[in-house]
């Protein structure tokens, strides 16, 4: 028997923040993401690999380069988006922290939310910063390189929260790998198209303030929508098995 | 007769066209332990979950403290903790960083005043002193429970939820466990346990499923 510790319990807070239980749990998850760096480095060794591999078997024509550029470095950040999504909430799944999480008085909206933020900051903004070098590869001038960053930085949070509902409904079954995919691959859709379509503009030196404008209302949807979604789907996820 | 902690009112299971509960009328007062019985797939499990919110396959009601437990939710939430055959341990923490984060997530402040403290003093309670700094891939499988066990030592709850608490752990921690629960119990809190061990404890009542046809009985 263990003596009591302290007289007094610890009590929780009547109504915690949601405030804290975000970065809470973001804090946690960037920690562990850095503990098992693989996590964050598959998607940007898959990134950097498939736009190297463009020039090499289409071949070093600058004007062919320029062309395809934009979309190859968007398509490129949606695969490797796609392909880090899966262990979203997998590990959380298996070890019960999902559960733990569920169980809270933390809305499970706001853990969610906090989680494709982390996930988003460990996975997408290497691949941004990379993204410069890669364009410069790919013969694109100066200001078409800021536009890339520009409109990676608006598209890519909407590409992870999208893909973590994806990630949510599917996390309870045994194979869900693909099912993510098609689930999520329609919604990108529009993401790629406004993210390609500004680059491209910029490239031709259009005005491409529109195209970004749309990127960023995608992501105030995203922002504001999404985490309800993706907490919705856990909640099914693991009540259900 | 006070308000019972946790109640169910004709709460009905089954599971793949077999009935595992059937109307069952159950309620748990403040200072009880009760102990559910009954052999492997006979529901026991299904049963907490249910009761702590983590399974909507039922048909029933269940109410908190007298009121509809969807009603007081947040509340329930707070006021319960759940341990269960997944112990939500992450392996790439330390035991600390583990304990630290898991009463975050329950609401309690990151910066209480002697959290460390406690954090540390569970951690010792439970025999993981000079551990604490350890990534708990690297401890034993009875040390991994026991992180998770610590929470028992810190974490403010008025209803402990045990599913199978003593696996893995040796003589001496299921001794110390059995304390621990009749000292929560003296303190007013309830305990829902399910376990093979005979508990070696004065006062328990014992809730045994599988009998057939999801029939139950209350001893």
């Amino acid at each position: 028997m263990a003596d009591p510790i302290v007289s007094q319990p610890l009590r929780a807070v009547e109504v915690p923040s949601m405030w804290s239980g975000m970065m809470a749990i973001m804090k946690r998850d960037l920690k562990i993401a850095f503990r098992q760096r693989s996590d964050m480095v598959n998607p940007l060794f898959f990134f950097v690999m498939v736009i190297a591999l463009f020039p090499l078997g289409i071949g070093p024509e600058p004007s062919t380069l320029q062309k395809i550029g934009p979309g190859v470095i968007w398509i490129a950040a949606l695969l490797s988006t796609l392909l880090s999504v899966d262990s979203l909430f997998r590990q959380d799944f298996d070890d019960g922290s999902l559960e733990l999480a569920l169980l809270s008085p933390q809305p499970l909206f706001v853990l969610a939310f906090g989680k494709v933020i982390a996930h988003w900051l460990v996975t997408a903004i290497p691949l941004i910063l990379v993204a410069p070098i890669l364009s410069v590869m790919l013969y694109m001038d100066r200001d078409t390189v800021w536009v890339t960053l520009y409109s990676l930085l608006l598209g890519t949070p909407v590409l992870s929260m999208i893909s973590a509902i994806g990630a949510a409904l599917t996390v309870g079954l045994r194979k869900g790998g693909v099912l993510v995919a098609v689930i999520a691959l329609p919604l990108y859709i529009p993401v790629l198209i406004f993210g390609t379509s500004a680059v491209e503009a910029a490239a031709m030196t259009l005005p491409y303030a529109g195209q970004l404008a749309y990127l960023a209302a995608f992501l105030v949807l995203a922002l504001t929508f999404a985490p309800f979604a993706i907490g919705a789907a856990l909640r099914i996820s693991v009540t259900s098995q | 007769m006070a308000t019972a902690l946790l109640q169910t009112v004709k709460l009905f299971c089954e599971r793949d066209d077999r009935v595992l509960i059937r109307d069952l009328d159950f309620a748990l007062q403040p200072g009880e332990v009760v102990q559910i019985e009954g052999p492997n797939g006979s529901g026991k499990t299904t049963l907490l979950r249910i009761l702590c919110g983590l399974s909507d396959d039922f048909s029933g009601n269940i109410l908190w403290q007298g009121a509809a437990r969807r009603r007081v939710d947040s509340e329930f939430r707070r006021d319960t903790l759940y341990f269960g055959h997944l112990t939500g341990v992450k392996f790439s923490l330390s035991a600390r960083e583990n304990l630290r984060w898991i009463l975050q997530l329950k609401g309690i402040p990151p910066h209480a005043p002697g959290l460390d403290d406690r954090i540390d003093q569970a951690l010792s309670n439970v025999g993981l002193y000079s551990y604490e700094d350890v990534p708990v891939y690297s401890l034993s499988a009875g040390q991994k429970r026991r992180v998770a066990l610590a929470r028992l030592f810190v974490e403010p709850a008025d209803l402990w939820v045990l599913d199978e608490p003593f696996t893995a752990i040796d003589r001496k921690g299921v001794t110390q466990l059995e304390g621990l629960i009749q000292a929560h119990a003296g303190r007013g809190g309830s305990v829902l346990i399910t376990t093979h061990h005979a508990l070696d404890l004065p006062t328990i009542r014992k809730l045994q499923l599988g009998l057939g046809r999801g029939t139950w009985q209350i001893q």
